[in-house]
């Protein structure tokens, strides 16, 4: 019971949303799997933040090293699902301003739309942004220019970034942009690679990777692959 | 103390003494002003767009069939339709004014100061700072500001989620009529479609992962989801990305350019057909690489490694567009620190004067 029906029902939606695509009267099937799929993964957001509520509310009942931060992440929590469900703040809908719930719940004015531009926007772009320091960190540490390959790699990169910026375009602009040398100013130079080399690249990848996932697909809708039952079998 | 405490206690208090200054010198810095604007509406009857969705009898017998609509009271449709003690609705809200307009109009009393959007620019630039602590070391200031992105975006994705997907997509389905009059008005399918009993029992047996109890069932949403993704994305991939980018490879190498009168381009055609044959040779050489079946000896060897070759450019191109992804994040994130919250800079020249010129004359 535990292993068999998920493996029935993993075989039967896989196959009747495959046999979807084939015949035109099933498509709607298609459609609605789909849809399925996107209402699952919205309830899951609330699987996880159950899941948050859990971890956090046990460290700080047990007053756990560093609770005081859990209390930060409930507290941030609670404040922006409560204003995002209640809409508070929300201005009516122009349309239908008689109707108290039917005005965006991120429209500007909002209180969760401020929770949005001076919380949740420039903290995760900030984090991002961080990357830069890291990659930067990473490839001084990494890249050397040890053998052919490296080379290719580090040189290709150098392009790219060179092209993108106005570095590049200042650094060749002794180049006539007409003459027949005109190819190795590093702006067409860096769209040349990008066009040609990376397009080529890039494309045996996406081959690559789109065997990859078919046969993995049939694997797991043929019951081959079971892992995402768990139990190491 | 240690050196190390000074040290951070001093930069610190340096960073904090200069903000304070910027605020004092010539028009201060980060500050919102609004302007408040009020919508009214009334309620009229209108000539429908759609008469027959309204009233198909009518409709075929060629009357004028209306419809409610909520128009602004200062429109032509309100004028010619809103008849006398039709129901009106007004509101408040405000919208942003830039700063140059405040210093042209000093005496404009609908332009007023945004306690809520100063402090949201005060917090932002603040907590952006905090994040970019972590760069020397992680600590108590990095880890609130972490502590608050979770929080904050497990909610916010809660919250989308609700509103954009389970309010439209699940319950408009299974009670469209409760949806209908309460936060999608227009709905015009009022049918219940009780097959979205699915993805709703689905739904709860996958919270059942939260009960002491019964866990195991998530495992039959948890099939549901992997079957689902299983097949879209086979299906997808083959067709989208296999047969696509095969499709766009195998192309004649020979690549005739026109000029406009018809001509053969004969430089545009030979670099052309070079970009397609390094297409081809790119992609047959990666593909050889990929290859595992034969052992990379002899030809098949050489070829892979052209293969290698190409994947190493490929490789460098993917790294120079990420690193030029996320230098342009944190340019912005730069961006916002200098111009929304220090006003020291002005690309969008909506503060010219506050800025620039009064950090030179104080």
């Amino acid at each position: 019971m535990k292993r068999t029906v998920p493996l029935i029902i993993t075989a039967t939606v896989g196959l009747l949303l495959i046999v979807a695509n084939f015949v035109p009267a099933l498509s709607e099937l298609s459609e609605d799997g789909t849809t399925f799929f996107s209402i699952i993964a919205a309830i899951a957001f609330v699987l996880g933040g159950g899941s948050l509520l859990k971890v956090h509310l046990k460290k700080l009942s047990d007053r756990d090293r560093g609770w005081a931060y859990s209390l930060i992440v409930l507290g941030s929590f609670f404040v922006t699902l409560v204003v995002g469900l209640f809409k508070i703040g929300a201005p009516p809908n122009p349309a239908y301003p008689d109707k108290p719930w039917a005005g965006g719940y991120n429209e500007p004015g909002t209180f969760f739309n401020w929770i949005y531009e001076y919380l949740f926007y420039p903290l995760t772009a900030t984090m991002f942004a961080m990357l830069a320091f890291y990659i930067a960190s990473a490839a001084f540490r990494a890249f050397r220019a040890k053998n052919f390959e490296a080379i290719l790699l580090l040189g290709t990169a150098f392009i790219i970034l060179l092209g993108q910026t106005a570095a590049g375009p200042a650094l060749t602009n002794w180049i006539p942009p007409d003459g027949p040398f005109a190819g190795l100013r590093l702006e067409e130079l860096s769209a040349y690679v990008m066009d040609v080399f990376n397009t080529a690249g890039s494309r045996a990848i996406v081959i690559g990777i789109a065997l990859g996932i078919a046969s993995t697909s049939l694997k797991i809708l043929m019951g081959l692959d079971r892992s995402y039952l768990g139990g190491g079998n | 103390m240690s050196r190390q405490a000074i040290g951070v206690t001093v930069v610190l208090s340096i960073l904090a003494a200069l903000i304070v200054a910027r605020s004092l010198i010539g028009d201060g810095s980060g500050r919102v002003y609004t302007r408040t604007v009020t919508t009214e509406m009334v309620e009229v009857r209108l000539p429908a767009s759609d008469p027959a969705a309204v009233d198909e009898e009518q409709a075929r017998q060629g009357q004028v069939v209306t419809e409610e609509a909520w128009v602004p009271v200062d429109s032509e449709e309100a004028k010619k339709y809103a008849s006398e003690g039709a129901a009106t609705i007004s509101w408040t809200s405000r919208k942003n004014v830039p700063y140059s307009q405040v210093r042209a109009s000093p005496d404009d009393e609908g332009i007023s100061f945004s306690w809520s959007q100063t402090l949201g620019i005060w917090l932002a630039a603040l907590l952006t700072l905090a994040i970019f602590s972590f760069l020397y070391k992680d600590n108590p200031i990095y880890k609130t500001a972490e502590s608050l992105v979770v929080g904050v975006s497990a909610a916010y994705w809660m919250v989308v989620g609700f509103w954009d997907i389970i309010i439209p997509n699940l319950i408009g389905r299974l009670a469209p009529a409760f949806v209908e009059a309460n936060f999608t008005p227009g709905l015009t399918d009022l049918e219940p479609q009780w097959r979205y009993l699915i993805p709703a029992i689905f739904g709860v047996l996958l919270l059942m992962r939260l009960a002491p109890k019964g866990q195991w069932l998530s495992l039959w949403t948890l099939a549901f989801i992997v079957g689902t993704t299983a097949a879209l994305r086979m299906v997808a991939y083959i067709e989208g990305d296999f047969i696509t980018q095969i499709n766009a490879t195998i192309e004649p190498l020979y690549q005739v350019v026109r000029n406009a009168d018809g001509t053969t381009d004969g430089y545009a055609t030979l670099w052309a057909s070079i970009r397609q044959l390094i297409l081809v040779v790119g992609v047959l050489s990666c593909l050889t690489y990929f290859f595992f079946s034969l052992e990379h000896k002899g030809a098949v060897g050489k070829v892979a490694r052209v293969g290698i070759w190409f994947l190493m450019i490929t490789f460098g191109a993917a790294f120079g567009m990420t690193v030029m992804g996320r230098i342009t994040l944190l340019a912005a994130r730069f961006e916002f620190l200098f111009d929304d919250w220090l006003w020291i800079i002005d690309p969008n020249k909506q503060r010219e004067v506050a800025s620039v010129i009064s950090m030179i004359t104080g």
